[in-house]
């Protein structure tokens, strides 16, 4: 029937991205996005010091699996189970979890220059984590750091949000100044505790505050699983809800939006999902603000598409940033935060640029 | 989405009931007391218009009425009052048109019209939401540039994006704040002739106008507001005498009947001495 199609413009006035477009991009970015990530991860499995033929991955990989294939020596099943897949694996769910987070970040503000930073987690988390390393914690053995991390993310969002609130509601404007001065205060905490810190605490905690995935373990990615997971199953339920919320607080109330619980439901996933990231691997930058950020620019602001292909995307951005901080250097390693901030930083310029230019602003 | 497909559509109210009562609503906003005891009904199958100078607080009881603000007073829809209301629910009985309507994505106007039809995800209605989005986007004259991003249109262009979504969402009752407010001569009447057919359908418009012409030839009721109070509120005919007008407004106003149609025509009363004279050229 006529009626039921979709409305068209007549062809003479040609539109940069018809919805049909778009849709046909998500798929395909999609499919690009998980096959790169296929291709990356198992890269990353055999470069390094110790190289791995590609067919021993295979055959290890089926024979783990129970299905032929054949067990390496033990030094290459080491170094591949052991050392290659926790660091892949845990490099896949701090990136889902940041570039998700980063999407449901920046659609709770309405702002496309939102992140899982702006309100404080990051430091909140990194207040924890680096009080745990100083005060030499170890109450929870190897997830002591994560734990304390997670909480103290956790109990600065809660303040955060807390503070923030006046005449039962939350302004976006406060909560982000609220945000800033929360970050300050996270700041001068953790610097305080590094100079509370011995020398070889001081080590520790500089290494994690640069980001890094270099301690994967097992047992860290364990840690990280259940929050990541939650985190990133919820999330997309919301999506729909996130896309009414675009029109304004009020426009998405008379659509049927409960706009008070969303915004709290929605700042618990992204503090989950960040805290979660922050306490394994430290504060790396960039992978929430701007994965989100090219996702729609490629392929519309539709949340349906942004908050699974985000967190598929970050996923794909860390496990390549992983490589190449593991193998650029080799032997040395570089620190994964200060490369992320260092790509991530003048790309975002550009966009920002570039997308201001093309939207002529952002409202 | 949570939305079960359990939500019945709720039945078309009867034409000509009181779809929305309001008694007593005060507002306070900033320690200013913006609404004084305001009664108004809206009935389906009336265009309602709030009428008056700037800050008399149309706006305001738009948004009162829309339980947006925190008021004090009575105000029911269907029957019911608004704070017993779940949020999802009230989204199939009323659509409120904001007056600067924004978007903090590029959503093409298309997506945003369609936005219009998530309060019925999940219900039989849903069924026809592309017809709906479809005949919505048709009427406002907006099917042209469905699919390009909101944030290119024109002032104009994105009012009427706007009220095709609060169309699509179709609701009895609609609450438009100066739907007219952005849109040139040939779109002020379309959207004033929208909420007649609304109306005729049986729904109850309520809608702010700044211009008092609009409001006496497609409205079944006005409301003239003043300082917060209701002034006075009936037919244009009984209510739009030039002196509550030229009071209300600080400006003198004649009301004039129409030299050809049964309309009346509301017109400032000017002095000669500021209109434009011929250039005298000395010749």
């Amino acid at each position: 029937m006529a009626v039921l199609t979709r409305p068209r413009p007549s062809a003479k006035d040609g539109s940069p991205a018809p919805a049909r477009v778009r849709r046909g991009r998500a798929a395909l970015l999609t499919l690009g996005m998980a096959a790169g990530l296929v291709v990356v991860a198992a890269v990353s499995a055999v470069l390094g010091a110790y190289e791995i033929p590609f067919g021993d991955l295979f055959a290890s990989v089926l024979h783990r699996v129970g299905l032929g294939g054949r067990e390496l020596d033990r030094v290459a099943e080491s170094v591949l189970w052991d050392i290659r897949f926790p660091r892949v694996v845990l490099a896949v769910l701090v990136g889902a979890s940041l570039g998700c987070a980063g999407a449901l970040m920046q659609g709770v503000f309405g702002n496309p220059l939102a992140d899982p930073g702006v309100i404080g987690v990051s430091s909140g988390a990194a207040v924890g984590a680096v009080g745990a390393i100083s005060l030499g914690l170890t109450f929870f053995g190897n997830w002591t750091v994560a734990f304390c991390g997670f909480v103290s993310g956790l109990i600065t969002v809660a303040a955060v949000y807390l503070l923030s609130r006046g005449g039962g509601r939350v302004e976006v404007v406060t909560l982000i100044l609220t945000g800033i001065a929360v970050n300050a205060f996270a700041g001068a905490a953790i610097g305080l505790l590094m100079y509370s810190a011995d020398n070889g605490a001081l080590t520790g905690i500089t290494f994690w505050q640069l980001g890094s995935l270099a301690s994967a373990t097992w047992p860290k990615v364990l840690a990280v699983l259940p929050c990541a997971l939650i985190g990133l199953l919820v999330a997309p339920r919301y999506a729909r809800r996130l896309d009414l919320l675009a029109l304004g607080e009020r426009p998405a109330r008379h659509l049927g939006v409960n706009v008070e619980r969303l915004r709290v439901v929605l700042i618990l996933v992204v503090a989950l999902l960040t805290a979660a990231a922050v306490a394994v691997s430290g504060v790396i930058g960039f992978v929430g603000l701007v994965v989100p950020h090219l996702l729609r620019m490629a392929a519309g602001p539709g949340h349906r598409f942004l908050i699974p292909g985000s967190a598929l995307g970050g996923a794909l951005v860390l496990v390549s940033a992983d490589l190449v901080a593991r193998t650029a250097a080799a032997p040395a390693e570089l620190p994964l935060g200060v490369l992320t901030a260092l790509l991530g930083s003048p790309f975002f310029f550009w966009l920002l640029r570039a997308t201001r230019r093309k939207q002529g602003g952002w409202a | 989405m949570r939305w079960r497909r359990s939500h019945a559509v709720p039945a078309r109210p009867v034409t000509g009931t009181d779809f929305l009562e309001a008694s007593g609503v005060s507002v306070r906003l900033g320690g200013r007391q913006v609404l004084r005891e305001v009664s108004l009904t809206a009935r389906t199958g009336e265009v309602l218009a709030l009428v008056g100078p700037n800050g008399a607080g149309k706006s305001t009881l738009l948004a009162a009425l829309a339980a947006d603000l925190p008021s004090t007073g009575d105000i029911t829809i269907a029957g019911r009052p608004v704070g017993d209301w779940a949020v999802a629910e009230l989204a199939r009985h009323r659509a409120v048109l904001p007056q600067h309507p924004a978007l903090s994505f590029p959503f093409h106007a298309a997506d945003v019209v369609a936005m219009g039809r998530a309060p019925w995800a999940a219900t039989k209605a849903a069924d026809e939401d592309l017809a709906v989005v479809a005949e919505a986007m048709e009427l406002c004259e907006v099917t042209a540039f469905a699919e390009r991003p909101f944030g290119t249109l024109s002032g104009g262009e994105r009012a009427r994006v706007a009220l095709a979504r609060v169309l699509a969402q179709r609701t009895p009752l609609l609450m438009l704040d100066e739907p007219t407010a952005a849109l040139d001569l040939r779109h002020q009447e379309l959207v004033m002739r929208v909420c007649r057919s609304r109306a005729a359908s049986g729904d109850a418009v309520v809608v702010v106008l700044h211009d008092l012409g609009l409001a006496a030839a497609y409205c079944d009721r006005v409301a003239v507001m003043n300082d917060g109070r209701v002034a006075a509120c009936g037919r244009p005919r009984d209510v739009f005498a030039a002196e509550l007008l030229s009071e209300v407004y600080r400006q003198p106003v004649d009301v004039l009947p129409h030299p050809s149609r049964d309309e009346l025509l509301v017109v400032p009363r000017r002095s000669e001495a500021l209109s434009p004279q011929p250039i005298w050229t000395g010749r």
